[in-house]
């Protein structure tokens, strides 16, 4: 088990140092930062001042190599922009972005498993159909677009709940949320549903498919010879086996969730990483864009390696085996 | 005369398929007396497993009853709705399955899936049930039952896994168990002592005991009475000790002639020649008439019915091989063998 996890975060190290040369090289070549920050009618001299002050000057090994040594050290480099620590910036918006990609997770859960489950027990069954059926649109309509829909009529005709922005947060543990106000989780509902949308699509299909094959398994059979009521035999029996690539898939989507979170959080001005994100991209604050990137990586590495922690939880015959290893 | 545990009469399952519909059990009778063990014996296909589900009323569609009556003490359980056979099984009869690497749920602990199946049926405490089930553990030879609750199947060889499954089964001390071939992927050894210890387990309780196998060898010694199936349909039945000895049909003989036995070490197994009928495409005769070795002409044309003989046997033949004495057509079939 030691071996096994040295292994991997020897592995996830490798991730991050390659992810670090890729996102360094491919943001540098993105526009001139100083001409968007400098007055137009700026000197030649005062450029050269500005890019000299920002370190653009030197060349870019030298530029990659001062990366590496100031982010070993936890500094991302400071943003253009706000002219504060890149990194700052971004955590300060990482609990808008996380409380977001959370709801959504637990959303497409309590959507995505009845669902499945109802569509696995009877397959050819007309609840089943559909809900197979309706699951592909999920799949594919557009995020955007979806995102738009819902504010034209919760927000715009109904007037049920606000379109944009984040609401009133109350501090958990010195951590600003929102999910804990009713103000807060009004704001959150419409763009977290928008990005469990497509989970939900994704974990109806593999909840169905797993209880189409739990149910056929000879332990299902043993339980029903037991007299088990059917609703022991699904809630026990089938919920706890399908729960396992569900927790799998959902674990290493909450990774992609995050990133699909920039489309959801522009469409609805919803202050998180991600509107950071395309707001820097625009105004091109590179260390922000940066320190986005580099973050997410190593968000995603750390999710997969609670989610490989988590499948043994519930899994005994992973658990017991790599006791064992 | 007591009235039997289990009576199952003109049993008739079918399953519609693509092919069409087809009759996996066709009028199988039988009656098993408390305490009493019966083998159901046959090759894969003959319709025992169905046989065996049909009892416990889990026959899912394509599948269905299509006729026949089930009594349980009594109790009919054809056409009963599926809330009143929940309270049946598990309680009146139990069943044991074939692959104990797969009968028990690999994610919830041997006390879950014990508790569960007490509580099922009686209204007792989590604690009571606890303990009843680590007494059954203990019975079917578990060393160390109490810590042994708290493991996962997989902590637990094949052996040990079946001997779960048959505490399990026997927990709410069932009217009747029906075994499916609970041994067939054990070591030969870990075989005859579960054999031995269900039948002690059952004789304890009075349970009636319907073991399913395709080895005849494995009931020998330890059933009362045998049903031998072919194709959906009884052939032989009668008392273990009659029917090995002397063989009415030869789908029997030939079951027989197929047993490994320690006399004739060395010797290839005599074979039954050719396959298991398409229950799709049943010749309009006798089933077993193209693999027979003495099959004439009406084995071709004309079914053979149920006809009983002496000593409480019964088989389905036109040529009947070794008829008990004192009937008619002994004679005329020891002229016949070849
Ligand atoms: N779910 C099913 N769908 C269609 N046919 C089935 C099904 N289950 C069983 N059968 C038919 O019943 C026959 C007998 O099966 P089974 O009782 O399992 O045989 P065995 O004697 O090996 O236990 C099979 O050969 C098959 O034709
Ligand atoms: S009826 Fe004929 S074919 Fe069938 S088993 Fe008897 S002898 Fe053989
Ligand atoms: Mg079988």
């Amino acid at each position: 088990m030691l071996v096994y996890l040295i292994r991997r975060i020897g592995q996830s190290l490798l991730v991050i140092a390659v992810m670090a040369v890729l996102v360094f090289l491919a943001v540098y070549a993105v526009g001139d930062p100083v001409a968007i920050l400098a007055n137009p009618e700026a000197t030649q001299q005062e450029l050269d001042a500005i890019a000299a002050r920002l370190g653009l000057d030197r060349p870019l090994w030298e530029q990659f190599a001062i990366f590496v040594w100031n982010a070993l050290q936890g500094d991302l480099g400071t943003s253009f922009v706000y002219s504060e620590s890149a990194l700052t910036v971004i955590l300060e918006r990482l609990p808008a972005t996380m409380e977001l990609a959370f709801v959504a997770l637990v959303l497409s859960i309590l959507i995505g498993v009845p669902l499945g489950v109802i569509a696995g027990l009877k397959p050819d069954g007309l609840a089943g159909r559909t809900i197979m059926s309706t699951s592909i649109l999920g799949f594919s309509l557009p995020n955007f677009w979806i995102g738009l829909m819902l504010i034209l009529l919760f927000a715009v005709e109904l007037q049920w709940l606000p379109a944009s922005g984040r609401g009133d947060t109350v501090d958990v543990l010195g951590v600003p949320l929102s999910m804990f106000t009713l103000d807060g989780l009004s704001h959150l509902l419409l763009p977290a549903f928008t990005l469990a949308l497509y989970k939900s699509s994704l974990v109806i299909r593999i909840a169905q498919a797993g209880t189409r094959e739990v149910m056929l398994q000879d332990y299902v059979r043993f339980a029903r010879a037991k007299g088990l009521s059917p609703r022991r035999i699904v809630m026990v029996h089938v919920l706890k086996n399908m729960m396992i690539p569900v927790v799998t898939v959902l674990g290493l989507e909450l990774g992609s969730m995050i990133a699909f979170a920039v489309v959801t959080e522009t469409v609805f001005s919803y202050p998180g990483m991600g509107k950071l994100l395309i707001d820097s991209i625009n105004r091109l604050d590179r260390p922000i864009v940066v320190a986005y990137l580099m973050l997410t990586v190593f968000i995603f590495v750390i999710i997969n390696l609670v989610v490989d922690m988590l499948y043994a939880a519930i899994d005994p015959r992973v658990r017991l085996s790599e006791a064992k290893g | 005369m007591t009235t039997p545990v289990l009576d199952v009469r003109d049993l008739q399952v079918t399953f519609s398929t693509r092919e069409g519909l087809v009759t996996a059990v066709d009028g199988v009778s039988f009656r098993v007396d408390a305490g009493e063990v019966m083998g159901l014996v046959g090759e894969s296909g003959s319709g025992k497993s169905v046989t065996g589900l049909a009892v416990l009323g889990l026959i899912d569609p394509p599948g269905r009853i299509a006729a026949g009556s089930i009594k349980v003490k009594a109790t009919e359980l054809v056409g009963q709705s599926e809330k009143a056979l929940q309270k049946v099984r598990g309680k009146d009869v139990a069943m044991i399955f074939q692959d104990p690497m797969t009968t028990l749920n690999p994610v919830l602990r041997i006390d879950t899936q014990m508790i569960e199946a007490i509580r099922a049926h009686e209204q007792v405490s989590e604690k009571a049930a606890r303990e009843r089930a680590r007494d059954a553990l203990a019975k079917v030879g578990i060393p160390s039952p109490e810590e042994r609750l708290n493991a996962y199947p997989n902590q637990f060889s094949g052996g040990m896994r079946q001997r779960v499954a048959i505490a399990t089964a026997l927990l709410n001390r069932p009217a009747v168990l029906v075994a499916d071939e609970p041994t067939t992927a054990l070591d030969v050894t870990i075989q005859a002592q579960i054999l031995s210890e269900v039948q002690a387990l059952c004789a304890e309780t009075g349970t009636a005991l319907v073991w399913i196998t395709h080895d005849l060898s494995v009931i020998a010694g330890l059933a009362d009475k045998v049903a031998v199936m072919y194709a959906g349909r009884v052939v032989e039945e009668g008392p273990v000790a009659d029917v090995l000895e002397r063989p009415i049909h030869p789908y029997t003989a030939g079951l027989i002639g197929s047993v490994p036995s320690r006399n004739k070490r060395g010797v290839p197994l005599a074979q039954i020649p050719g396959m298991t009928p398409q229950l799709s495409k049943l010749p309009p005769g006798c089933p077993f008439a193209p693999r027979c070795g003495y099959s004439t002409d009406p084995c071709r044309t004309i079914r053979p019915e149920r006809t009983p003989y002496p000593g409480g046997r019964a088989a389905r033949c036109h040529n009947p091989l070794d008829v008990p004495p004192n009937t008619p057509k002994a004679d005329a079939a020891r002229e016949l063998t070849p």
